[in-house]
């Protein structure tokens, strides 16, 4: 069967194809070259005028997993709050959100599983990567993605904090038995990449140590965190992993935290590495309430280090929930949590976790000039393909206000407006309405599309090429950037239609992305040992099947080559 | 033991018998059934499962039927109710899939067997939060565990064994003092330690727990207690306790909300966790609250992730509900129109109700009143393979099948009531 999607203006900057009139072909769900004259095409979309991009990849976002499950079960009263809001909204009866969501939006900070897979389908997004799987955990983690349907999926796993790493480092192992331990790791938990969370950090909390430096030692291993990023950022490297190491700094949340995140920078000697929900590592000092921003210095050292990458990690105004590995940092903004609890963990010799609800207000003066740090961040960074457009869903916001951030970014007097009515003093200490960049719809396909899944390693998504999965969001082009970004005309999945004027028409189950570099097995030995001695569960129970993913006859493992292959 | 296959082969095996969860179980059928790093639990369960039949038969009123007729039957009923009630809900995850999904068809309420102790947890968490920790924490670096108004071991026989008294962990600890705050004399000796040592006890009546619990806190935060004893407890005990909790390395805190059996057991254990989150001040200490079983952890999970609720929900025409204190089965077991009773694990009869009763569950289930329709199904992890949450929610491990059985699974059984339901809507004739 052969679909035709007939005369879009094509958005591809994989191929460099910036608002072009072409044809699109899919076949077998995939994109293909014009078919002989004679073969019959049995489907046409007529997209005169209108804007087509990928299918867009949400490459950092909690969807899945033990704290993700922890921050539904914790706010009830959130859920069912929104439910008599939705309610009344319907019948036109209060004031919508400071952040105005999409027109299907279930206005829930965790949605369910279900609702996370249609909430990102009518946005246009048909894959999402869960950033923060602690290896232990990973089997949930992956039976909720399983659970998420219309969308591909895939993790990050959590390293770094692993008692088991950091004996590997602390005994001075070499290189060789990082790098099995890490490829041993990225099969076991079925992820993409590997991510550290507050390198060392978590770790040196359960030893009572409340903060950690990057040049910091944990008091138990004697090791720091820069030799931490250093260790598992050659790792990755040297397996040839297309991900680069997904770094979340150490020091989250911390005024003059900028200072530690310029120093990350550094530590990777020059190796790729990925810095994330970089808004919240951008803080000062300067200002009498001692808290500013320091994007400048962020952006000006991203621009200058061709080997980072970030993404943002947007604030947008409203009730959310902060769902993060970074039990040490959680603990100490315990006392910010609105309402006010917080879970904290310390998870099984491997991770930790800590979920406070959190209420971004505009008249609050940290929560305004975070919402402005995280925009001049998204303005100042000069290369769309080195910058992604997240909210660290849910923490930032819930990603269902991505329309709205693409308004913020695309529109400068919608920014502006929306600036002056922040808190006052925090207007004063930010540079925001000097930039005067607007975002084109190429740079936003490339912030989440093309940059996306070329960061990721999805060679067939992210780009509509010739043998690309036909993965694929049909947009009517409107000055209200918003309202044409919370509904697309149609939706493609694999070929499919699975989305029409904004709403599922078809139910499908997308796949896992993971990535399998070959090790040396012997790895196992040592592990086996460990598992025996010091973990609560056999080894071989740690490690995940590609059945376990597939048996219920709606998942499906897709690995991706690494680079080096 | 009948129809099953006799493997002369050990088998590795998931031991579903409590929230532990071991996983080091090797089973030997021959020549006759033992377990290796079995519990009195865990042999227990296995010698019941592999006793059962493993070819029931599923029952229409009392007599014996095919399958499909069984779940015909279930379907017509489910079919006519409005207001179903689907309680038990002793399974694992895969089970509650599809648990979820025909509640959603159905609008029918769902509660666990054990929610009137889970309910007190999870209201303390949602209320306040909480610090808790996990096993392997446990085994690797508590150092003191208190455990409140529980033994540990008559509900989770390996704790000490696998936690506490293990002779390797990562960094060199003593093994952990162990206190006992309110349980029986009896429970020194019966938890000895291999070298002999006994846990300390400090008596108290459950329902004086709450005294005990508000007087650590108090002591804790600097307050004088101007008396000698609090519920019998004299005043230096306690003070000596919050000494050894305020300098231990890593303070573990456990309770069993199952044997908080008192009124406002929900205060008390937001006491327990008031007292490890002013310990996380300046040293460190984690909670561990016990699981009451028959897949608790799992089943909460599930319908967390699946409605956006813990059990004690609904779906009300595809939007879910939460009520903790109106969906208890106690209280929906008089106004619910159909019930569906689902026990795999254990075979726990079905509550008395005025309603139709489908039960689906343990083979050797016995019943005083036989309900409308009964389909025997596999034990996960028995017959067939799943997968199921730890206590500590952080682990899920697999099940795995250990003989070869004529009996369906849960999965299968809901799926198909599923399937019927869909057809009759489909064809219009639903009521």
């Amino acid at each position: 069967m052969i679909t035709l999607l007939k005369n879009g203006r094509i958005y591809d900057p994989a191929h460099g194809k910036d608002g072009v009139n072409a044809d699109i072909y899919i076949r077998d769900g995939r994109i293909v070259a014009k078919p002989a004259d004679h073969e019959k095409v049995d489907q046409t979309y007529d997209l005169s005028g209108k804007v087509v991009m990928a299918g867009a990849i949400d490459m950092h976002s909690h969807i899945g997993g033990g704290k993700v499950n922890i921050a539904r079960m914790m706010l009830p009263e959130y859920q069912e709050k929104h439910q008599q809001k939705q309610a009344q909204e319907l019948k036109g009866l209060s004031e919508p959100e400071a952040h105005i969501c999409s027109p299907h939006c279930s206005h829930h900070a965790t949605p369910s599983t279900t609702d996370t897979g249609f909430r990102y389908i009518e946005m246009g997004y048909t894959a999402a990567f869960e950033p923060a799987i602690s290896p232990v955990n990973a089997r949930q983690a992956h039976l909720e993605m399983g659970d998420t349907p219309m969308i591909d999926k895939g993790g990050y796993a959590m390293l770094g904090n692993d008692d088991y790493f950091l004996r590997l480092l602390a005994d001075k192992k070499d290189q060789k038995a990082i790098n099995d331990y890490v490829a041993w790791i990225l099969h076991a938990t079925q992820a993409i990449g590997i991510k550290v969370v507050n390198p060392g950090g978590i770790n040196a909390f359960k030893f009572n140590q409340r903060r950690l430096n990057l040049d910091e030692n944990n008091v138990h291993y004697q090791v720091s965190a820069r030799e931490i990023l250093q260790s598992l950022s050659r790792a990755v490297h040297d397996l040839g992993i297309a991900k680069p190491l997904h770094v979340h700094c150490n020091n989250l949340g911390a005024a003059g935290n900028f200072a530690t995140t310029l120093d990350t920078m550094s530590a990777s000697s020059g190796l790729p590495m990925h810095l994330t929900h970089i808004q919240f590592h951008s803080y000062g000092t300067e200002g009498d309430k001692k808290f500013s921003s320091a994007a400048a210095q962020i952006a000006e050292a991203l621009n200058k280090n061709k080997h980072i990458t970030a993404d943002v990690g947007q604030i947008l105004f409203g009730q959310t929930v902060t769902a993060s590995g970074d039990s040490m940092m959680q603990h100490l903004n315990a006392k910010h949590a609105n309402p006010k609890k917080s879970v904290i963990m310390d998870i099984e010799c491997d991770a930790g976790c800590g979920v406070l609800p959190f209420k971004y207000r505009d008249q609050n003066y940290v929560n305004a000039l975070q919402w402005a740090i995280g925009l001049e961040l998204f303005l100042s960074v000069e290369d769309p393909w080195r910058i992604f457009l997240t909210t660290d869903h849910p923490n930032g916001a819930p990603f269902t206000s991505y329309p709205h951030l693409i308004r913020l970014l695309m529109d400068k007097a919608f920014r502006n407006e929306a600036f002056a009515k922040l808190n006052l003093d925090a207007q004063a200490m930010s540079n925001l309405t000097s930039l005067e960049r607007e975002y084109s719809l190429y740079e936003i396909a490339i912030m989440t599309r093309a940059g996306a899944g070329k960061l990721i390693g999805l060679n067939d998504r992210g780009h509509l090429g010739i043998g690309a999965a036909a993965d694929i969001t049909v947009y009517t082009d409107q000055t209200d950037r918003e309202a044409m970004f919370a509904r697309p005309d149609y939706v493609f999945k694999n070929g499919e239609l699975v989305v029409r004027n904004g709403s599922v028409v078809k139910v499908v189950w997308g796949v896992t992305h993971t990535a399998k570099p070959a090790f040396d097995i012997g790895v196992e030995k040592d592990l086996k040992d460990y598992f025996d001695r010091y973990q609560t569960m056999q080894l071989d129970n740690f490690k995940i099947s590609n059945d376990e993913i597939s048996s219920d006859g709606r998942g499906q493992v897709v690995t991706h080559q690494n680079n080096k292959e | 033991m009948n129809n099953q296959n006799h493997n002369a082969v050990p088998l590795n095996a998931t031991c579903p018998a409590c929230g532990l969860l071991c996983d080091d179980v090797t089973l030997s059928l021959t020549p006759e059934l033992s377990l290796q790093n079995g519990c009195t639990k865990g042999i227990h369960f296995f010698e019941d499962a592999f006793n059962t039949s493993a070819s029931a038969s599923p029952l229409l009123a009392g007599k014996s039927t095919n399958l499909e007729t069984a779940i015909n039957a279930a379907a017509e009923i489910l079919a006519i109710s409005k207001q179903a009630l689907f309680a038990g809900l002793g399974t694992e995850v895969q089970g509650m899939r599809n648990i979820m999904s025909l509640a959603k068809k159905t609008n029918a309420t769902l509660d666990h067997i054990h929610s009137e102790s889970t309910v007190s947890n999870t209201r303390t968490m949602q209320n306040s939060g909480w610090l808790t920790t996990t096993l392997a924490e446990v085994k690797n670096r508590a150092d003191v565990i208190l455990a409140i108004g529980t033994d540990i071991t008559s509900t989770h026989p390996r704790f000490f064994e696998k936690l506490a008294w293990n002779t390797d962990s990562l960094f060199d600890k003593p093994t952990p003092e162990l206190i006992f705050l309110g349980a029986p004399e009896a429970s020194k000796k019966e938890n000895a330690a291999p070298d002999g040592k006994e846990p300390t006890i400090i008596p108290a009546k459950i329902t004086q727990l709450p005294e005990v619990i508000n007087a650590l806190n108090s002591l804790l935060n600097g307050k004088k207690i101007n008396v000698e004893t609090v519920a019998g407890i004299p005043t230096n005990t306690l003070i000596s306790l919050i000494e050894k909790l305020r300098t231990a390395k890593y303070a573990v805190i456990v309770w069993s909300a199952s044997a908080l059996k008192i009124p406002h057991a929900e205060l008390t254990i937001q006491s327990i966790v008031q007292l490890i989150s002013k310990l996380n001040e300046n040293s460190r200490a984690a909670g561990l609250p016990l699981n009451s079983g028959d897949g608790d952890s799992s089943v909460n999970n599930v319908s967390t992730w699946l409605s956006g609720y813990p059990t004690r929900s609904r779906f009300n025409n595809g939007i879910p509900v939460y009520d903790t204190y109106h969906f208890a089965t106690a209280k929906q077991l008089a106004s619910c129109d159909a019930l569906l009773w689902i026990s795999t694990f254990n075979p726990y009869p079905a509550p008395n109700t005025q309603a139709p009763v489908i039960v689906i569950g343990h083979p050797d289930t016995k019943f005083e009143r036989m309900p409308d329709v009964f389909i025997p199904v596999g034990i996960p992890g028995v017959d067939h393979n799943g997968q199921m949450f730890r206590m500590d929610s952080s682990i899920t491990l697999p099940l795995k099948k250990l003989r070869d059985t004529n009996l369906p699974g849960l999965s299968e059984v809901i799926g198909k009531i599923e399937a019927k339901l869909s057809n009759r809507m489909i064809d219009g004739t639903a009521a």
